[in-house]
Formats: C-alpha cells, sequence, structure tokens
C-alpha cells in the first residue's frame, strides 16, 4: 500500500498569521458576486424597458401576475422571454469562450475562431437555399440546421487537428483555415439564392434575437442548466490546464483528455447558443477576457464568464430593441458594446502592469 | 501482469524501452531506485537520462516493459493516487502570467484536491511549510514571472514540497543558475531528503555537484546504465573516458571525501 507522506514540522503560528490564505480567492469571488448583481440590475432594467416604460413597482407586481393586464402581458410575455433569451444566450457564449480560451491557452481561442459560428452559418444559408433553389422549403428548422452545422464543424476540426496533440496553436489554425473555407462556401451560397432570403440569411448571420421567445431559449436553457455544472465541478482541473502538460501530469491530471472533455463542453454550448440566436458576434472573445481582468487570475472563471456575456448581450439587446431608431440585430450592438470595454480594459491594464 | 517482485524499492523500472515515436531513447533498462536516497542520473548529452525520469514519472509510458511503484504497474494505477506519492518537476517549467509564488506553490496540493473540497487547513499548512523549507516566504506575494532565475527555480520547488510526496523526480534543477544558486537547490535537495526522509531522483549535468550531493549514481550511455553505484565507486577515469569521452584525473574533494573530476581533454570515440 502506499504510505503517507511524512509530516513536516508545523510552522509557528505567528509566521502563519503572516502569510495571507491562498483560498478563498476573495478576489474572484467578489468579482463573482459583483458581475451577477449587475446582472440583476441589467435584468430588472431591460424588464422595464419597452414601448411604454414600467416602474419598479409596477414591474415587481407584474412580476407576480398582478396590476394592469397589459403590464403583466408586456413583462411577462413580450420582455421576460426574450430577456431570458438574451442571458441564456450570453452565458452560454461567455462560458464557451472562457472555457476555450483557457483549455487552449490563447485569448484568440473562441467559438467563432474554432469554426462553429462558420460552420452553423454554413448549414443554415444552405437550408434556406434549397428552399430557395426550389427545394422543399422548411424540412430542417434553422435552429437545428445551425447545431448540426456548428457541432459538425468542431467534429471535423477535431479530426484534423488529430494526430497533432490537442494543443492551441495546432487546433487554432485547423479553426481558422476551416472557418475560411466554410465562409467561402457561405459567401457563394448567398449569390446563388434570391434577394429576400439573402436578407433573412444576412439577418441570421450577424445574429439576432428578434421576434424569438421561449421556443428558442428552452433548449439554451437546458444545455446551460447542464453544461454549466458539469463547468464547475471541472474548474479545479481547468485550473491546472494552464501549466504545461509535463506539470500537469505530475498533478494526476491526464491533460489531453480533459482538455478533450472540457472543450466538448466549450463546443456544445457555442453550438446551442449559436442555433437560437446566430452568431452573435465577439460575445464568446471578449466575455472571457473580460472576466480574466476582473478577477486578476491566470485562469478564467466560468461563473465570471457567463455573468460577462449573459450582460453583454442583454444590454446589447435592450439597446438595439428600445433605444435607437428600428430594431437593429443584436450581433451589431454586441461589437459596439463590448469591444470598447475590452479596450479600456486593456488600456487600464497596460498602466499598471507590463503585457496585457 | 503478476510478476514476482523480488525487490523492494518503492520505485523501479523492469525492462523498460523508452522512445518518441520510431525512435527508440532508452533500451531494455532495468533499475531499482533506492528509497530515502538521493539518485542522481548522469550522462552525455543525449543518452536518454530525461527519457528515462520522463518514464519514471509515468509522463512517457514505456513501449515495453514496467515501471513499478509500490509493486504495481504505475501506468496502472489512478493518476491522482500517483500524484500524491510521487512528484516531479521538468525542466525548467515556464508558469502563466501573472500567477504569483503563493499560487503556485498552493497548485502542488492539486492531487490532495477536488472539487467539493478545493481547499483546507492541511493545504494552508503545507504550503506554508513548502514556502518556509525553500526560503520563499519573503517571495510569497510575488509574480513568478519577476523572479531571479534562483528564485524562480526554488519556487518551482516549493511547489514540488507543498505535494508532499514520499517520491521526488527532478529534471535537471540547476539549469540556467549560477554557481551559487546550484549550491542553494541543492543544498535544498539534500535537506529534503535527510530531514524528511523524501526519495529523489534527479537527473544533472554538472558530475562534480553529482558526485557531491548522489548516494547513488546512474551513469548512461546510449539509453543503458553503464555502471550504477556510491559515487566514489561508480567516477573512475575509466568511466569518464567511456561514457563521456574525457581524459580526466579523480581528485578527493578536501571536505566532503566525494570524488571530484578535474577534466583534461577530449577522447575519439
Amino acid at each position: 500500500m502506499i504510505a503517507a507522506p511524512p509530516r513536516t514540522r508545523r510552522s509557528p503560528r505567528a509566521l502563519r498569521s503572516l502569510l495571507p490564505r491562498p483560498r478563498p480567492r476573495s478576489r474572484v469571488v467578489a468579482a463573482v458576486l459583483g458581475a451577477w448583481l449587475f446582472l440583476v440590475v441589467v435584468t430588472a432594467v431591460a424588464l422595464s424597458l419597452g414601448d411604454e416604460a414600467t416602474s419598479p413597482a409596477a414591474l415587481w407586481a407584474a412580476l407576480q401576475g398582478r396590476g394592469p393586464e397589459n403590464t403583466v402581458y408586456a413583462v411577462l410575455e413580450v420582455r421576460l422571454p426574450r430577456v431570458v433569451l438574451a442571458m441564456v444566450v450570453g452565458a452560454a457564449f461567455g462560458v464557451s469562450g472562457g472555457l476555450s480560451q483557457s483549455v487552449l491557452r490563447n485569448p484568440l481561442a473562441s467559438p467563432d475562431v474554432l469554426g462553429i459560428s462558420a460552420g452553423a452559418s454554413v448549414a443554415v444559408v444552405a437550408v434556406i437555399a434549397i428552399g430557395s433553389l426550389g427545394g422543399p422549403v422548411g424540412v430542417v428548422p434553422v435552429p437545428v440546421a445551425a447545431l448540426v452545422g456548428g457541432l459538425g464543424a468542431a467534429a471535423l476540426i477535431a479530426l484534423l487537428a488529430l494526430g497533432g496533440a490537442l494543443r492551441g496553436r495546432r487546433i487554432l489554425l485547423v479553426g481558422i483555415a476551416l472557418s475560411a473555407a466554410l465562409t467561402a462556401l457561405t459567401q457563394f451560397l448567398l449569390t446563388r439564392i434570391d434577394v429576400y432570403d439573402a436578407q433573412r440569411s444576412a439577418a441570421w448571420l450577424t445574429g439576432s434575437l428578434n421576434a424569438r421567445g421561449w421556443g428558442e431559449a428552452m433548449p439554451v436553457l437546458v444545455g446551460v442548466a447542464v453544461l454549466v455544472p458539469a463547468a464547475l465541478v471541472l474548474a479545479h482541473t481547468n485550473r491546472a490546464l494552464l501549466f504545461e502538460d509535463d506539470v500537469v501530469a505530475g498533478w494526476g491530471v491526464r491533460p489531453g483528455r480533459a482538455r478533450a472533455v472540457l472543450l466538448v463542453i466549450a463546443v456544445c454550448l457555442a453550438a446551442l447558443a449559436t442555433s437560437a440566436a446566430g452568431p452573435v458576434a465577439f460575445v464568446a472573445l471578449v466575455s472571457g477576457q473580460v472576466a480574466r481582468r476582473l478577477a486578476a487570475v491566470p485562469d478564467i472563471p466560468p461563473l465570471l464568464a457567463g455573468a460577462a456575456g449573459a450582460s453583454l448581450v442583454l444590454v446589447a439587446d435592450t439597446v438595439a430593441r428600445t433605444a435607437l431608431p428600428s430594431q437593429l440585430p443584436v450581433g451589431v450592438l454586441t461589437g459596439l458594446v463590448g469591444a470598447p470595454y475590452l479596450l479600456y480594459l486593456l488600456q487600464r491594464r497596460r498602466s499598471t502592469r507590463g503585457t496585457p | 501482469m503478476n510478476t514476482v517482485i523480488t525487490s523492494d524499492a518503492r520505485l523501479r523500472a523492469d525492462a523498460v524501452n523508452l522512445g518518441y515515436g520510431d525512435r527508440a531513447v532508452v533500451r531494455e533498462l532495468s533499475l531499482d531506485v533506492p528509497d530515502q536516497k538521493v539518485t542522481v542520473i548522469v550522462g552525455p548529452n543525449a543518452c536518454g537520462k530525461s527519457t528515462l525520469l520522463r518514464g519514471l514519472a509515468r509522463l512517457l509510458p514505456p513501449a515495453s516493459g514496467t515501471v513499478l511503484l509500490d509493486g504495481r504497474a504505475i501506468s496502472e494505477l489512478p493518476t491522482r493516487e500517483v500524484a500524491r506519492v510521487m512528484g516531479m518537476l521538468p525542466q525548467s517549467p515556464v508558469s502563466p502570467e501573472g500567477i504569483t509564488v503563493r499560487d503556485l506553490v498552493s497548485r502542488g496540493r492539486h492531487p490532495h484536491q477536488s472539487w467539493w473540497h478545493q481547499w483546507g487547513e492541511s493545504d494552508t499548512e503545507a504550503v506554508a511549510d513548502a514556502l518556509r523549507a525553500t526560503g520563499t516566504e519573503e517571495l510569497a506575494g510575488r509574480d513568478v514571472d519577476e523572479l531571479s532565475g534562483g528564485q524562480r527555480q526554488r519556487a518551482w520547488i516549493a511547489m514540488a514540497v507543498a505535494q508532499r510526496t514520499d517520491l521526488l523526480l527532478l529534471d535537471e534543477p540547476t539549469t540556467y543558475l549560477d554557481m551559487a544558486h546550484q549550491l542553494d537547490v541543492l543544498e535544498l535537495v539534500a535537506t529534503l531528503n535527510r530531514d524528511h526522509g523524501r526519495t529523489v531522483v534527479m537527473v544533472l549535468h554538472d558530475l562534480n555537484l553529482a558526485c557531491r550531493y548522489a548516494h547513488h549514481i546512474v551513469a548512461m550511455r546510449d539509453g543503458e546504465i553503464v555502471a550504477e553505484g556510491a559515487p566514489a565507486e561508480v567516477v573512475t577515469a575509466d568511466l569518464l573516458r567511456d561514457v563521456f569521452s574525457v581524459e580526466a584525473s579523480i581528485l578527493a574533494d578536501p571536505l566532503s571525501g566525494t570524488p571530484v573530476i578535474v577534466s583534461h581533454r577530449t577522447v575519439q570515440g
């Protein structure tokens, strides 16, 4: 049997009191709590805004089904499904981006770069094209096509990257190459279909929450409910993967297997979110980086990346829905809101610490 | 595998072949690592020292043969269980950006934790002890990136110490260090062995340091063990000529009495 490790002498109490405990990681906990509090506030604001603004008291009543019928209808039937959809889509993209960035140890690794978006896009445009070119219309629903396309692209990348270790650079380059090919195919299909269908495709390709509700939200909600806890259980392993393989293996983690499992979770989350809302630009990439900087730790806490993603999509969609003259697709706004915030964080970081 | 174990060494290699792809590096090698001793593997470049160490640490699965830990094939043991008994420090490991010494050292507790038990009193104690034993307490709050080579190496060794394993495998822990830091690191290793009874296996380039700090020297050439034993028995002028292709005189260290090598010239194969 394996003997217990020899115990070393206890350090003097005086000395130990000088050493702050490395856990709980108070900064991380504070950042997570702050981010979720922010999300709650944003959610309340999003539920209050619409054709007619609702006061906090009226909102509280409406959420419990009390108050004027048209307010209850506006809050529960019109705004709530869309707000929930924005949150789960954002959270799914955020967790997905955070996982892929930390697993592949590369800030550029995100589902868009890994080809999930390109795969989903080509599948959706292909389905629309079949209808447009005289084939059967609506045989495959758009969300199903997107899901299959996204997962298919991921499987293809896994296959092409096989042989080499499942490591950052190789898998990223394979993803970029495949994305380029699939995007070219999408562009080709767009030139072959009629104008109306091309416009419909373009709206989907930007990422939009217009005219969507519980039907789209439910599959993502279920996916998030299963996959995010799985990511949290594996967070301990995820933190180890920041180190090189020989070090990680020395801690009793099988790096290859751990990476594969975490990437599968990331890919499924991204594919589900894409199926519901289209490839909403930039959310996955920016959420992971924002989370990493808010927590000031080398790893990316999934709960923080999820909150960042949910907040970003919700803010972007609420602005797109209420503040602008015409309802813009949310994908236009996520880039406009997310990019400056990331640039701000990068600037601030550079002034205090060497490299961003 | 029901091989009868005759040796009682905790870590053994039994006729292992190790390599990368088709390239065989270590051939039919058998080794008993003496318990609670410092074993140093020496040999010229590309003789398979590091490969052997990676094989012992189950980072490289053998093409054939078995590495045994406590009488069981290491490849069949749960990896986490192995990590609680045997620690491994690769050569000049790279730390992720922005990680502090304390965070690095606390990672050594990884095999003792799980997602539901992330941090306990014993972990705090192990980390504090490791920082103290390696003299890195005052560095604890600093980023590993900012440290000098010697400090960084001490921080990494502290990580391995915090893992509290009976066996510790170190791949060239003195690489890139100046003379004083080399001695610091090796004194630290000697202390871990002497005071805490840890079994140490390390790869070293410097033969004089190997002679001084090893209880047991393993000399390798072309993936095979040429000689092993106490430094005074193993390190001879013949061995230096045969293994390292160097003509040298062997003197005795006036303080420790261990062999000291004075090299004169290289000899052709």
